[in-house]
Order: C-alpha cells, then sequence, then structure tokens
C-alpha cells in the first residue's frame, strides 16, 4: 500500500482557491522532491497535508496508509507520523527546546496509552541526536527558535524530526538558509532518516539539496498543479531552463 | 501542593489520637447573628478568647469602616455587596450537611483533581466531603511544629498566637496595614476569624517551606483571613499560601490582610497560589477576592519577595507592596494573573522607596481568555530621601481571542533626582503560527496554549517553591482550557 496518496486535491485558503487538482503518491521508502517557482503552492499543499486551520479541502481526498486523513486534526495527524518541517520555524519565547520536544514526545505517548518519558533517558536520546546534526547543548537550553540564526532554525527542524521519527516527513525548504557545510549536515541528518518505512516530500528550490538527498522523483509544481514528474534528472534539467516553459502549461 | 502519602499517614495517626483523647467536644455548632455590629465583633472575640485589646482594635476598626466607602477606582464591575446579608462567623459545618461521598460532588470539580494528581484522599478533603479522619491540617501541623520549635520558630493560627504570644502579636499587627487603611482591610480587622502567624527568631533559617495548606482546615478558611509574618535580625523565610486545587467557598466575598515585617538583613519570600472558584461561564457564583498584602522591609539590607500565581475567582482585587525602609533593602513582585470566561482583575503593586539605595523589581504576567479583563495596577514611588533607588518594571499581557481585555496603569512618583526607574510593556496575542506549530508537533490544542502560556509566564514560574512549581505548571493549562477555538 502507498503510504501517502493526494488524489484530485483542490484547496482554498481564505476562499482563494490554490491547489487545483493535485495527485501525487508516495511509497514507503521513497523520498519525493516538488520544486516551482514561487507562490506555485508549495508551501500549501504541506499545510494542507498537516491539517492547518483555514486551508480548506474542496475537492479531491489525501489518504495516508489508505485511510482518508481529512477529519483528523492536526495534532491527531502529527501522532499518526506526519511531520513538517516549516518553511519559517516559529518562536516560541519561554519554552526551552528540549520542554518542546518533551511534550511532542509525551503526547505521542499519551495517544499510545504510555507513561510519560523518564526525563534522563530523554535526555539520553537528545544527546545521541544533536550530535549528529551538531546542535549545541546550549542551543537545547533556549526557548524554541527564539534568537536562532536562519540555518539554526532550520537544523532545530531536522533535530526534531530525527527525535519524533515521523513516517512521512514534509521537509519545506529545509535547504534555504543553511551554507555549505549546514547543508551537508542536514543533509546528512535526514539520508539517516531514511529507511524503508519513511517516506519524504522535500519542497526545495535548489537542484543542490538534491545532490546530497537523492530524490526518487522529482515533481514540478505550477499554480496549483503538478506539471511535470521525472527522475532526478527532472531537477537538473529545471536548473538550466528554469520554470519558463511550464508557466502556461496545464496539468501534465 | 499536595501532601504526601506520609503526611496523610501522620493525619491518620493524629486524628487516632484525638478521638482517643477525646479532644474534639469544643467544636460548638454556632454562628455569630447575621450582618455586621458591635454585638457580631464582640461574639467573634468572645468565641476566640481574645485579649481586651485586640476586641477594643476590633472596634475602632469597625467604628472607623462605617465612615468609609467602598472603592470604585479599580477596573472592576460587580453588582453591590450587602454587608449585612452575610454571617461573620460560623463554627465548623456539622457532618451532616457536608457531602457523604465523592458522588456526591460536581464532577467538574473532580475532573480538575483528576488532572492536577491529587490522592483520593486529599480530594475528599478538599470538596469537604465528611469522611472519619478528617485531613485535620490543625494536626498536621502538631507534627512539624516540634520540628519548628527546635529552632524558635512560632508558627500557629493568629487566634493562638493571641493567646501564647501576645506580646509579639500587639507589637506587629496593624502595624503595616493600619486598622483605617482601606475599606477591605479594616472590614477584616473588625471582623477576622483567624489566619497564620509566623515569627522567626534573629538569624535563623527556616528549614522547611511554611505552608497553611497543612495548618487550616480547608472547609473552613474563613473569609477573613488575617496573616503576620515577622523575619528578625538576618532571618530567613519560604512561606506557601493556597493551594493548586480549585477551592470553593459559600462565602463570595474574602477579604484577607497580609503583613510582613522584614528587620535587618531578614529575607522573607511570600508565594501564592490562589484558585478561588470563579464562577461558571457567566461568572455566577464566584468568589470576590478583595486583598490586602503588604510587606515592611524595616531592617537595612533586608528582602522581600511577592510570588503571586491567580488563577481564581470571579474578582480579584489584590496588591502585594513593599515599604522599602531601611538602607539598601529590596523588594520583588512576580506576578502571573490568569482570567478567563468573565473573570475580572485589578492587581498589581507598589513600591514604596523611603530608604537610600532601596531595589524593586516588578514582573508582571497579565493572561486573558474569553470575555475576561485584567488590569495591571502598580505604583512606584520614590520619597525624597531614597538615594540611588532602583526600580525596574515590566508588565508583559497576552491575549487569546478577541473578546477580552489587558490594560497596564502604571504610576511612577520621583521625588529623588538620583534614582532611576525603567519601565516596560508589552501586549501579544498568542499567535495561530505558535498553535500551528504546537499542534502540527502533536499537542493538543489546549497542550499547545498551556505550553505557551506557561513559556509567557517562565520568568514568574521560576521564581515559585519547587513544591508548587510543577502544580502551577498545570493549573495554568487547566485554567485556561476550552479558551481557544
Ligand atoms: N491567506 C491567504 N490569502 C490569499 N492568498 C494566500 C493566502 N496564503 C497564501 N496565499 C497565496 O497562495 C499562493 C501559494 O502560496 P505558497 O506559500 O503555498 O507558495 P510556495 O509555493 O510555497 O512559494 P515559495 O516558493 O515562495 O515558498 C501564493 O500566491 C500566496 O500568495
Ligand atoms: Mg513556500
Amino acid at each position: 500500500m502507498s503510504l501517502i496518496e493526494i488524489k484530485n486535491l483542490h484547496a482554498t485558503v481564505d476562499g482563494n482557491a490554490i491547489l487545483k487538482g493535485i495527485d501525487l503518491t508516495i511509497e514507503p521508502g521513497e523520498v519525493h522532491a516538488i520544486m516551482g517557482p514561487n507562490g506555485s503552492g508549495k508551501s500549501t499543499l504541506s499545510y494542507v497535508i498537516a491539517g492547518r486551520e483555514g486551508y480548506e479541502v474542496t475537492e479531491g481526498d489525501i489518504l495516508f496508509d489508505g485511510k482518508s486523513i481529512l477529519e483528523m486534526e492536526t495534532d491527531e495527524r502529527a501522532i499518526a507520523g506526519i511531520f513538517l518541517a516549516f518553511q519559517y520555524p516559529v518562536e516560541i519565547p519561554g519554552v526551552a527546546n528540549t520542554t518542546f520536544l518533551k511534550a511532542a514526545v509525551n503526547a505521542r505517548r499519551k495517544a499510545a496509552g504510555e507513561a510519560e518519558v523518564d526525563a534522563m533517558q530523554f535526555l539520553k536520546l537528545l544527546r545521541e541526536k544533536t550530535k549528529l546534526l551538531g546542535v549545541t547543548d546550549e542551543m537545547l537550553k533556549r526557548a524554541v527558535n527564539v534568537g536562532f540564526s536562519g540555518g539554526e532554525k532550520k537544523r532545530n527542524e531536522i533535530l526534531q524530526m530525527a527525535v519524533l521519527e515521523p513516517r512521512f516527513a514534509v521537509l519545506d525548504e529545509t535547504d534555504s538558509g543553511l551554507d555549505i557545510d549546514a547543508l551537508r549536515i542536514v543533509a546528512d541528518g535526514v539520508n539517516a532518516l531514511r529507511g524503508p518505512e519513511r517516506s519524504m516530500l522535500v519542497i526545495t528550490h535548489y537542484q543542490r539539496l538534491l545532490d546530497y538527498i537523492v530524490p526518487d522523483k522529482v515533481h514540478v509544481l505550477a499554480k496549483g498543479r503538478i506539471v511535470a514528474s521525472g527522475g532526478k534528472e527532472l531537477a537538473q534539467e529545471l536548473e538550466s531552463t528554469g520554470y519558463a516553459g511550464y508557466a502556461d502549461t496545464e496539468a501534465a | 501542593m499536595v501532601g504526601t502519602a506520609e503526611t496523610l499517614e501522620q493525619v491518620q495517626a493524629l486524628e487516632d489520637r484525638k478521638y482517643k483523647y477525646g479532644f474534639v467536644t469544643d467544636i460548638e455548632m454556632e454562628r455569630a447573628p447575621k450582618g455586621l455590629s458591635e454585638e457580631t465583633i464582640r461574639f467573634i472575640s468572645a468565641k476566640k478568647g481574645e485579649p481586651d485589646w485586640m476586641l477594643e482594635w476590633r472596634l475602632k476598626a469597625y467604628r472607623h469602616w462605617l465612615t468609609m466607602e467602598e472603592p470604585d477606582w479599580a477596573k472592576l464591575g460587580y453588582p453591590p455587596i450587602d454587608y449585612q446579608d452575610a454571617y461573620y462567623y460560623a463554627a465548623p459545618k456539622s457532618k451532616d450537611d457536608k457531602p457523604k461521598s465523592l458522588d456526591e460532588v460536581d464532577p467538574e470539580l473532580l475532573a480538575t483533581y483528576e488532572k492536577l494528581g491529587i490522592p483520593l484522599q486529599e480530594q475528599k478533603w478538599l470538596a469537604g466531603v465528611a469522611v472519619d479522619a478528617v485531613f485535620d491540617s490543625v494536626s498536621v501541623a502538631t507534627t512539624y511544629k516540634k520540628k519548628l520549635e527546635e529552632k524558635g520558630i512560632i508558627f500557629c493560627s493568629i487566634s493562638e498566637a493571641l493567646r501564647d504570644h501576645g506580646d509579639l502579636v500587639r507589637q506587629y499587627i496593624g502595624s503595616v496595614v493600619p486598622y483605617s487603611d482601606n475599606f477591605f482591610a479594616t472590614l477584616n480587622c473588625a471582623v477576622f476569624t483567624d489566619g497564620s502567624f509566623v515569627y522567626i527568631p534573629k538569624g535563623v533559617r527556616c528549614p522547611m517551606e511554611l505552608s497553611t495548606y497543612f495548618r487550616i482546615n480547608a472547609s473552613e478558611t474563613g473569609q477573613f483571613e488575617r496573616t503576620l509574618i515577622i523575619a528578625d535580625e538576618g532571618s530567613y523565610v519560604s512561606y506557601l499560601e493556597g493551594c493548586t486545587a480549585p477551592q470553593r467557598d459559600e462565602n463570595q466575598l474574602h477579604a484577607a490582610v497580609v503583613e510582613l515585617v522584614a528587620l535587618d538583613d531578614a529575607e522573607i519570600k511570600y508565594s501564592t497560589v490562589q484558585n478561588w472558584y470563579p464562577g461558571d461561564e457567566n461568572g455566577v457564583g464566584g468568589i470576590y477576592n478583595f486583598v490586602t498584602k503588604r510587606a515592611a522591609c524595616r531592617g537595612r539590607n533586608s528582602k522581600v519577595a511577592w510570588t503571586q500565581v491567580e488563577t481564581g475567582s470571579a474578582i480579584t482585587w489584590k496588591y502585594p507592596s513593599c515599604i522599602l525602609q531601611g538602607d539598601n533593602s529590596v523588594g520583588e513582585f512576580y506576578s502571573v494573573a490568569i482570567t478567563n470566561n468573565r473573570q475580572q482583575a485589578d492587581t498589581g503593586t507598589k513600591m514604596i522607596h523611603i530608604g537610600k539605595n532601596t531595589r524593586s523589581t516588578i514582573i508582571s504576567k497579565g493572561i486573558s481568555a474569553g470575555r475576561a479583563n485584567n488590569t495591571y495596577r502598580g505604583l512606584v514611588k520614590i520619597m525624597p530621601k531614597a538615594e540611588n533607588a532602583r526600580n525596574y518594571t515590566q508588565c508583559d499581557s497576552l491575549l487569546i481571542g478577541s473578546k477580552c481585555g489587558a490594560h497596564t496603569v502604571p504610576y511612577i512618583e520621583q521625588r529623588n533626582p538620583t534614582a532611576k526607574v525603567e519601565h516596560e510593556a508589552t501586549t501579544a496575542k498568542i499567535s495561530e503560527d505558535q498553535l500551528f506549530y504546537c499542534q502540527q508537533r502533536g499537542l493538543s490544542e489546549e497542550d499547545a496554549v498551556s505550553v505557551i502560556v506557561n513559556g509567557f509566564c517562565k520568568e514568574v514560574m521560576k521564581e515559585l517553591p519547587m513544591e508548587f512549581a510543577v502544580e502551577a505548571q498545570k493549573l495554568i493549562g487547566i485554567s485556561l482550557e476550552g479558551s481557544v477555538g
């Protein structure tokens, strides 16, 4: 069974039609990339998958594990295993990164009918993950994303993903704002999480990221539709030609 | 905070002993005559076996009260209170009037106890269920008292103190909040029924957090509580008042007075969690809480820190203050006030700088949700002799939803040019972005609000003693349930 299946998805934001019939199927273990011009609806797609309020599905369906998730709340989808690495991670003043992560882990344990995570054990788990991503202990103590540099925020998103171990992750422009070294660290972190059960949807503007995180498929999103799909060579092609050829294309 | 199993065992043990020796009989089922009169006051004083000077003081206060008018300057709205339509002294309820078991208790109240993780036995006690071994906190205190006595510390009810330490009480009572201070405080002087008394001798560091929770029989906390704490030279005490569990009381009006005195080099930390019944969504049946709390930093280098988490009551009117009289004395005020539904809070502090090099810090966090109103009202007064006085004030307001209100009313009186007064204020809303971010990580909407609000209050929460902090955090979440969406 496909892990995620998006069928003829139409969605509006504040009454404006943004997604206009998206079809996308991702098998377990696959990594797909989505590229496309600014404003084409990439982030909107990620929010609709995550179930953000105000993003209304007007037609079509999203299946996760073969079941529609449209009636599920945001937190239920998260606990079911859907993770979104935000294009613009949000600051939460006064809440230590560790506290926040622990709350997220405990929410999952509660849903599974398990006891809260042991504080010492949790710290141990965190240490393992932070080492992999070059996140310092100091950053764990700081308030979630507050005063983090652009690159640190992105790294923090991947840290959260590594701790929460979702089955399906959407990475929305995780590469933007990263320097070359950070890009490699983040890509290594992401690759370490690749596995036969876990799928990812990587949103990016740059082929460069896809040299590190090699996708199984690449899709081009324009004006709320997928206008082209192909292998990783499609990304290279786009790098040289740009989106000009797709701007006026109707659905592929 | 929640008593441990150990505490309950102690209660049990003491309870058993009490029955064995049979000294339960002196509780008479009696009420003062309805309404307020000299007769009522004489009745209360006689009931307590008070010295004459105490009765005289009460009567003086009462006569003054008759000439006073109820204040209306606070940003609060409530129907007029009929002071003649109330009882000012009631002996403890008989068992027959109490719920027989938890089945008879409001399930909503029980659900909250559950969420706070309060043990069953204590749930019964808090809900006022008639049980054989009533969690009689007076007895528990007896156990602690021995430990405290070894250090010369006095910790007892103010009625006991009037009997056993009359001179100390007489020396200090009314010395911080005079009998004529304000409408509610004056009323309290006339009719207070009980409260706590603490004396820490010279150079003694109190070895444990002192808490009323273990002392006062919850169902009879009384609407007019009076607390007096004296920290003698070089001593230290941390005092906890209140309880995170929601408390109900038939008496709608509560007018407590708390007086603190810190002598040279002494330090008092006074922490409160106030969670009186706020009423239903429409505010019906909630407690009116009009409190006068004031500290005199009388000695050099003395220090008083007020920390409060205010989540309950329909109306809160409360300004814990510090009179910084001794040179180099320090006053601190850390406050979280949460109002939801129809709750109204008008709270803040007064820092009166009299001595040289006196310093004060005010951190106030106001959170409003529903149709609630939350006002910070603060006064920083620098007297002419307060050379180099310093104040830093930070008032942050957080709004949840669009029907609530937050107001900041800082008054500053600067009468010494060498003093520095700083004031910062912010107002923010919980953003949809923050909620979505938390929920995307798996937090329920309510948990998300709780996490965000706790983050907002962090600077205050970290001032709470550990014993209080964890539950206070949960309480913040619970108070805001149903405030979003
Ligand atoms: N609340 C809103 N009301 C109206 N239009 C909106 C709203 N939110 C987003 N949009 C529009 O939806 C379109 C898609 O936005 P989206 O953020 O999904 O683009 P994107 O592909 O992620 O772009 P980028 O590459 O710049 O991140 C844009 O034209 C945007 O202006
Ligand atoms: Mg985007």
